[in-house]
């Protein structure tokens, strides 16, 4: 591992942000990552956060068009409400603050901590949970389901709402309307390593992958001989498809987990691409990259998210962060 | 009686045994969670002893107050609301009297483990750390405060009944049967805590 030792990892990758990034003000010590020009007069501000090891996810995503502040918590462990507290106050311009919370326990125990705190120092907050992640069965006696690559449409569609003006109780809707239509399912072909146990969190033989993973290195629901990407691709676009029936165009997100090559993710893709035309399933826009990771897990994950005409404008909106950057 | 250096000694113990135990409390959530468990709940309890060496006054209930909140800032996952929800609200029942009964220590960990459910929204049986936290504030009301030894026995099978469940909450809740089989960390590291309680008691 390309580290120091791990109890630094987080501080010392902000460190690393900040000089590269000028254009983001980055608090190590309290972990905050603010756009410079925070707080925009009259926007609302996005504010999110979760466990680093998701990188470029969250605070590669802060920027005009998109997040105004990202907290960053340890390695796969939710930031404390000290944290969202402070990005809160930093950003809020009077027009309050939209917390994007992934649907994990810690995140939604701290950040509606946080949200209490924020309101009691006078920043009207809303919350939008996410939650695409199909190979969770949802129950009510269980957490639910996961929030993965889903997570990116919300921040940047509803990001760009907010950068338009849009009023707190707007961006908070586009927020939850996003979320309701994306849906996501990811497969591993290797484990991860946390630097805190320095070996694999779960143990996956070569020749095997494993399906519906989230992005922890949690080990997924069920264990196969290894596919190729073809086979892999009608599996997870069928899992998808039998939870989100798009009447319209989707937008594509063909993910990777950190340790799959850009080579392997376009092949795939490809793949992804033809079942989507085999399922009559028309495609507005396609992202493929590294985007929503688990440290150096290999495997990939696809986010089919239905568009329509106002979410694919918002969408094509300028944005201008260290991860995703078009139109300006 | 119980006063202030009885808990200063229970949140020492409790940060020792969490640096001793980190290991095997991540092995345990590698298994069935994301292998952090072990080393956020150290960051965590040493946080917390800072923080009481840095208190040199304070009482039984202001001391469990102010170590929930040094949970909640810096432990992070769910592990810290909860555990932090746990001791600040005991704390909190505590008042501000300079010693307390251990009957009043029994009742108030009770309203502490009741808060930890309501904001967790778990019950006993869904495999979490409420299965060795309700079996040993129960062993220990039931002997009005006097069996902290009862209580850390509670905690420990508590926490050993969780092997065959199925997870329902967290993270290990996504892996449905996978679970079964494992231990839960956070009912570990729930029966560290009373077996830590125990000690500074001179029960265990």
């Amino acid at each position: 591992m390309l580290i120091n030792v791990p109890e630094t990892v987080v501080a010392d990758a902000l460190r690393g942000m900040a000089a590269a990034h000028p254009e983001l003000t980055v608090d190590v010590e309290n972990r905050v990552v603010v756009r410079r020009d925070a707080p925009v007069a009259g926007k609302v501000a996005l504010v999110s956060g979760g466990g680093s090891g998701h990188e470029p996810l969250h605070a590669g995503f802060v920027g005009p068009g998109m997040l105004a502040a990202a907290c960053p918590g340890e390695v796969f462990t939710s930031p404390v409400p000290d944290q969202m507290v402070r990005a809160a106050a930093a950003v809020d311009s009077g027009h309050g603050v939209l917390f994007v919370v992934k649907n994990y326990t810690g995140d939604v125990l701290n950040f509606e901590m946080a949200a209490e705190l924020a309101e009691d120092e006078g920043v009207r907050v809303a919350r939008v949970l996410v939650d695409d992640d199909v190979a969770v069965t949802d129950s009510t006696y269980t957490a639910g389901r996961r929030g993965t690559g889903g997570t990116l449409f919300v921040e940047k569609i509803a990001g760009a709402a907010a950068e338009e003006g849009a009023p707190l109780e707007r961006v908070e809707a586009i927020a939850r309307e996003v979320n309701a239509r994306c849906r996501s399912f990811g497969v591993a072909l290797g484990s991860c390593t946390t630097p805190a146990k320095g070996s694999p969190t779960f143990d996956l033989p070569p020749g095997e992958l494993e399906l519906g993973i989230g992005i922890h290195g949690e080990p997924g629901r069920e264990r196969r001989p290894m596919m190729t990407s073809g086979e892999i691709a009608d599996l997870a676009v069928d899992a998808v498809l039998e939870d989100l029936r798009p009447g319209g165009p989707v937008l594509v997100l063909v993910n990777g987990m950190g340790a799959t090559p850009l080579l392997e993710l376009y092949g795939f893709n490809a793949e992804v691409q033809r079942v989507l035309g085999e399922r009559g399933v028309p495609v507005a826009r396609t992202l493929v990259g590294s985007y929503v990771t688990s440290l150096d897990m290999a495997g990939c994950s696809v986010t089919l998210c239905q568009a329509d005409e106002e979410l694919l404008r918002l969408w094509d909106a300028p944005v201008r962060t260290a991860a995703l950057q078009w139109g300006v | 009686m119980l006063d202030a250096d009885f808990f200063r000694r229970w949140m020492t113990g409790m940060a020792a045994a969490v640096d001793r135990e980190a290991d095997r409390l991540t092995e345990l959530d590698s298994a069935i969670g994301d292998a952090d468990h072990g080393a956020n709940l150290r960051r965590g309890f040493a946080a917390v002893v800072k923080a009481l060496e840095e208190e040199p006054s304070g009482t039984p209930g202001s001391l469990l107050v102010l170590a929930g909140r040094q949970l909640i800032s810096t432990v992070g996952g769910a592990s810290g609301p909860l555990y932090g929800t746990l001791l600040r609200r005991a704390g909190k029942a505590l008042g501000d009297a300079a010693e307390v009964a251990p009957v009043q220590l029994a009742e108030a960990l009770r309203v502490g483990v009741a808060a930890v459910a309501q904001l967790g929204g778990a019950k006993a049986g869904d495999k979490t750390m409420l299965d060795a936290l309700e079996p040993a504030v129960e062993a220990l009301a039931e002997s009005l405060g006097e069996s902290f030894a009862a209580a850390a026995d509670a905690a420990d099978q508590g926490a050993l009944a969780t092997v065959p469940m199925r997870a329902r909450k967290g993270r290990a809740g996504y892996l449905g049967e996978r679970s079964v089989g494992h231990q839960d960390p956070g009912a570990a590291s729930a029966a560290l805590l009373v077996a830590t309680l125990a000690a500074a008691r001179g029960a265990r």
